[in-house]
């Protein structure tokens, strides 16, 4: 039995079905200009999909696909992340990037690489010599022969800039609906009536943002789709934060066609990661770990960077790209349908999720020319990054509740008090970082078992318990 | 911004588990005139403070003490001998000399100590760290977390764990389960045969429940909470167990961040600070005690050895300890996994009493010591992975003008 919302019998410009990095950055886009927006989401909280673990790379876009729309997306998403990070108190990690050769067959293809990248508009990026890599960065292996330097990618926090998103959006009157899965609808040649888990809900334009479920959606609710996912997962380990000091550059793989390469990485919590993996798989709902794999990740992350023998591990983790059978991203109006698929932003999503968004805006004026909301505001996002001023370094705080990552009660409160509260322990996790540092929970695990009971979808707890005392 | 103000004191104890308040309360008595621990936590007593089981405190005190009641012992005799105790105070950044960086909800400060005493205990491995495979659901947890959820937050964590690991600890972790009506659907051990020491590890039998050892986690499943663990079974066979937690337990680790961070020695095989027979690290204004040291052992032995380097820290401020260079470097061969302390000053002042060792597998035959090569100390014996293994010190008789010592265990 399905029945409409209670106050919400209205009639919504634009749904967004799918609260990933792209679902956010779209409601926003479409706010901020002016249309009236619902954002419906399956899970608790937003970043449930693809979106929950990736490389936290802001790319230039150096090496995507000279002319496709994704290296378009890619730019305008850099530019736009670099416009407003500073008005919402979102970080940027300004390390840049070094594409490595570790063999002569990778030396070859360095020169290839700073030609595409020139191509595509990115003048800075150049080619350096084994002494200069070594004396940038000095704890890389001896045996790097040459680089391609690409000083403009940086390291952002992937989590808290699509919470900016939405957060924005919200400020200027977008509505958000989690656990509320989009399975059925029809259109009636001027509105759609979306079914969902939570009843029906009616908008003029719909747009499939749903990531790894997309061309299911389209199944549903158009018939047919125009795509296919192919789920392609990607493993990852983090290292301790003793081990961030070891790099400056953000280290890249040449492409190559035997192996898919990883990456190492700092990233804006301090620590060091190592992956990702690119494994296809049928599956889109389970991103599971495999111990050997993962022993291959440290093996080659202490290859290339022999300081790392002993590091310990701090966190493991994996993700799905939305992957679909072709590279460049499928984003079209369907006509005569008021739908716009927002299909396989495979793997640069993070980057290009705003340019998406001006994107998908543009074929949405085609038809409709909504009325430009005029005042801006932004919203502050509370800081999760190393390298800027933390909550604990300022006083009042109550007390730091996880001690790895040094998140402090207040922190943990103003989150579940806040416009856009957590609605699982992972999104309590991304807006604070509590229980992701080392020691995983051992000494704060019970206690913000206590500080979210009442607040998240799955509780930490099962029950209470009285016998022991 | 107020600049930040430099406190100086006598001895900054980092850590107010067994070994920091019992180096604490030995330093008062010593006569050291300002010592301060610094504890992270809202209250101090460290590890004790969610051992809701005895026993603790016999050779301390003359009586058993669960171990909330021994932390709070521990606190009340450390204040009554005058110890500042600071809770909520994290140290952050450990500095060349004696300058630590601290923060509290009053603000962050620096302390500058004549010596500091490193007494940041163990944890267990995570999940994480021990690289294993499968979904990564709500309910995968260590023992400690299990008995802070129990004895802290009155809370169950889960009904129905998949008990891995067959050390004390995880003994310990079968009778939180059972006082919490919690029902463990089985114990698993990669071994052949129980880390703990017979009888004790026939107690989760005793409880009803089914141990597997040769038996390896492969996988864990679910998406929201536990749905189930997959093991491999001695025989070979995979078994996917039907339960909604993992406890993992032991796989003991020191909490050595602080140490990673700072310029101080780091030994990779204890997984804590490269120390001499007096506790005293790399940089001398640094000792350091208790778990930290080595995984692991009991409340006991720490709170003893926080008393032993406390004594050391007290002669030291009189300028009675030998110079820390020249020392003679401990390396560990063969099957020994970690020797603590890692180097010896050759002095004839009196330190720690043993070399304390471990094996990385079940080894029979003889425990050896080399001193530049030459064979100077054996014993015959066998001992087991988490076991203690003890050398005397004084039984060296170290020759002069050693340059290298070599611990060896020699199988049969
Ligand atoms: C391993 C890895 C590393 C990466 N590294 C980088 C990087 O460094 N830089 C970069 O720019 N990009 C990176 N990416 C890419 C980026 O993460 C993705 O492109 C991006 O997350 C895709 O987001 P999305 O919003 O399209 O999909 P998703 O995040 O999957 O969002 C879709 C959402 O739709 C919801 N949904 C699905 N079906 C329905 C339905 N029927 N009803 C309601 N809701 C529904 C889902 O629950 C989900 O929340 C990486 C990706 C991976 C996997
Ligand atoms: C789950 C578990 C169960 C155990 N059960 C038993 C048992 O039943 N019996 C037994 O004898 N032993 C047990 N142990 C062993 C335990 O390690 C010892 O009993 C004892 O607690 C060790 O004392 P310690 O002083 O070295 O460290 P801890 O007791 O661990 O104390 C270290 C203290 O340092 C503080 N600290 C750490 N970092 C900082 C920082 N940066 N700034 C400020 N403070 C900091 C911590 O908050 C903590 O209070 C158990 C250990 C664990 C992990």
């Amino acid at each position: 039995m399905t029945k409409p919302f209670p106050n919400q019998s209205g009639i919504y410009d634009v749904i967004v079905v799918g609260g990933g990095v792209v679902g956010c950055a779209m409601v926003r886009r479409f706010t901020l200009e002016g249309a009236r927006v619902l954002l419906l989401e399956k899970s608790p909280d937003i970043l449930s999909g693809a979106s929950k673990g990736n490389s936290a790379i802001l790319h230039t876009g150096f090496d995507a696909p000279t002319g496709s729309l994704e290296l378009q997306c890619m730019k305008d998403g850099y530019q736009e992340y670099l416009q407003i990070h500073q008005k919402m108190s979102l970080p940027l990690l300004k390390t840049g990037a070094m594409v490595v050769a570790w063999n002569e067959d990778d030396l070859g293809k360095l020169q290839g690489i700073v030609e595409q990248a020139h191509a595509n508009g990115i003048a800075d990026v150049n080619l350096i010599g084994r002494e200069r890599v070594r004396a940038l960065e000095p704890n890389l292996a001896h045996n790097a022969l040459g680089a391609v330097e690409v000083p403009g990618e940086f390291l952002i926090d992937p989590w808290s800039a699509p919470l900016g998103y939405l957060l924005q959006a919200m400020m200027h009157g977008a509505q958000v609906r989690f656990n509320t899965e989009v399975n059925g609808g029809y259109f009636d040649g001027e509105l759609w009536a979306l079914e969902t888990t939570n009843g029906f809900v009616r908008g003029r334009t719909i747009i499939n943002c749903a990531g790894l479920f997309g061309d299911v959606l389209e199944q549903q609710l158009l018939g047919a789709s125009s795509f296919s996912i192919h789920p392609r997962k990607g493993q990852f380990v983090v290292f301790d934060k003793a081990a961030a000091r070891y790099l400056g550059n953000i280290i890249l793989p040449v492409p190559n066609e035997r192996t898919k390469g990883i990456v190492l990485t700092r990233t804006v919590y301090g620590n060091l990661l190592v992956g990702p993996t690119a494994e296809e798989q049928e599956d889109r709902l389970h991103a599971g770990l495999d111990s050997d794999v993962l022993r291959q990740l440290v093996d080659a992350a202490v290859e290339r960077i022999p300081a790392l023998e002993g590091m310990p591990v701090t966190a493991t983790y994996a993700a799905l790209r939305p992957a679909t059978e072709k590279k460049e991203y499928r984003v079209q109006r369907v006509e005569g349908k008021n739908w716009i698929s927002v299909g396989g932003i495979r793997s640069t999503g993070l980057t290009a999720a705003l340019g998406i968004a001006r994107h998908v805006f543009s074929l949405y004026q085609r038809e409709h020319t909504p009325v430009p909301a005029p005042i801006l505001q932004w919203p502050t996002l509370p800081n999760l990054a190393e390298h800027l001023p933390r909550d604990y370094q300022r006083p009042g705080y109550g007390e730091i509740v996880c001690h790895c990552e040094m998140v402090t009660l207040r922190e943990i409160e103003n989150a579940l008090a806040s416009a856009l509260p957590p609605g699982d322990l992972g999104g309590l996790k991304r807006r604070t970082r509590a229980c992701m540092g080392r020691c995983q929970g051992f000494y704060c695990g019970a206690r913000v078992a206590e500080l979210s009971a009442g607040h998240l979808a799955i509780p930490l707890a099962t029950g209470v318990c009285h016998e022991a005392h | 911004m107020k600049p930040i103000e430099v406190e100086n004191i006598d001895v900054a104890i980092i850590g107010g588990g067994p070994s920091g308040l019992s180096a604490a309360m030995t330093l008062r008595k010593l006569g050291v005139d300002k010592v301060v621990v610094l504890e992270r936590e809202p209250e101090a007593g460290g590890i004790p403070r969610h051992c809701g089981h005895p026993p603790f405190g016999l050779r301390e005190y003359g009586r058993i003490y669960t171990g909330p009641a021994y932390a709070r012992k521990n606190v009340a005799q450390a204040l009554k001998a005058g110890v500042q105790i600071r809770v909520k105070h994290s140290v952050t950044q450990m500095g060349q000399g004696g300058r630590l960086e601290v923060v509290s909800p009053d603000g962050a400060q620096v302390i500058q100590a004549r010596r500091v005493l490193i007494a940041t205990g163990a944890r267990e491995t995570p999940r994480s760290a021990r690289l294993l495979g499968g979904d990564r659901p709500l309910g995968v947890i260590n023992t400690g977390a299990f008995q802070s959820y129990l004895y802290l937050e009155h809370l169950k964590p889960f009904e129905r764990p998949l008990i891995v690991g067959t050390e004390l600890v995880s003994l310990s972790a079968v009778m939180s389960c059972r006082r919490a009506g919690i029902k463990p659907v089985a114990m698993i051990e990669a071994n052949l045969r129980a880390t703990a020491r017979w009888p004790l590890s026939l107690f989760p039998r005793l409880c009803g429940v089914p141990m597997h050892f040769g038996a390896q986690l492969l996988e864990i499943h679910g998406t929201g909470r536990v749905e189930g663990a997959t093991v491999r079974l001695a025989d070979g066979q995979t078994r996917t167990f039907d339960c909604d937690g993992v406890l993992l337990t032991g796989q003991f680790t020191p909490e050595s961040s602080l140490v990673r961070l700072s310029d101080l020695r780091l030994d990779p095989k204890s997984g804590g600070p490269y120390i001499d027979q007096y506790g005293r690290c790399s940089d001398p204004a640094y000792f350091a005690a208790g778990n930290l040291l080595r995984p692991v052992e009991t409340a006991g032995w720490s709170f003893r050895e926080g008393h032993k380097i406390a004594t050391m820290i007290a002669r030291d401020l009189q300028g009675q300890l030998p110079a820390a260079t020249p020392s003679i470097e401990i390396a560990c061969k063969g099957d020994l996994k970690l020797c603590v302390p890692q180097c010896l000053s050759n002095s004839s002042v009196v330190g720690m009493q043993h070399l304390q060792l471990r094996v990385s597998r079940a080894v029979k035959g003889r425990l050896v010591v080399r001193a530049d090569g030459k064979e100077i100390w054996s014993r015959a014996g066998s001992s087991l992975p988490e076991r203690r293994l003890l050398i005397p010190i004084a039984s060296l008789n170290l020759p002069q003008g050693v340059q290298q010592l070599e611990v060896d265990f020699v199988g049969q």
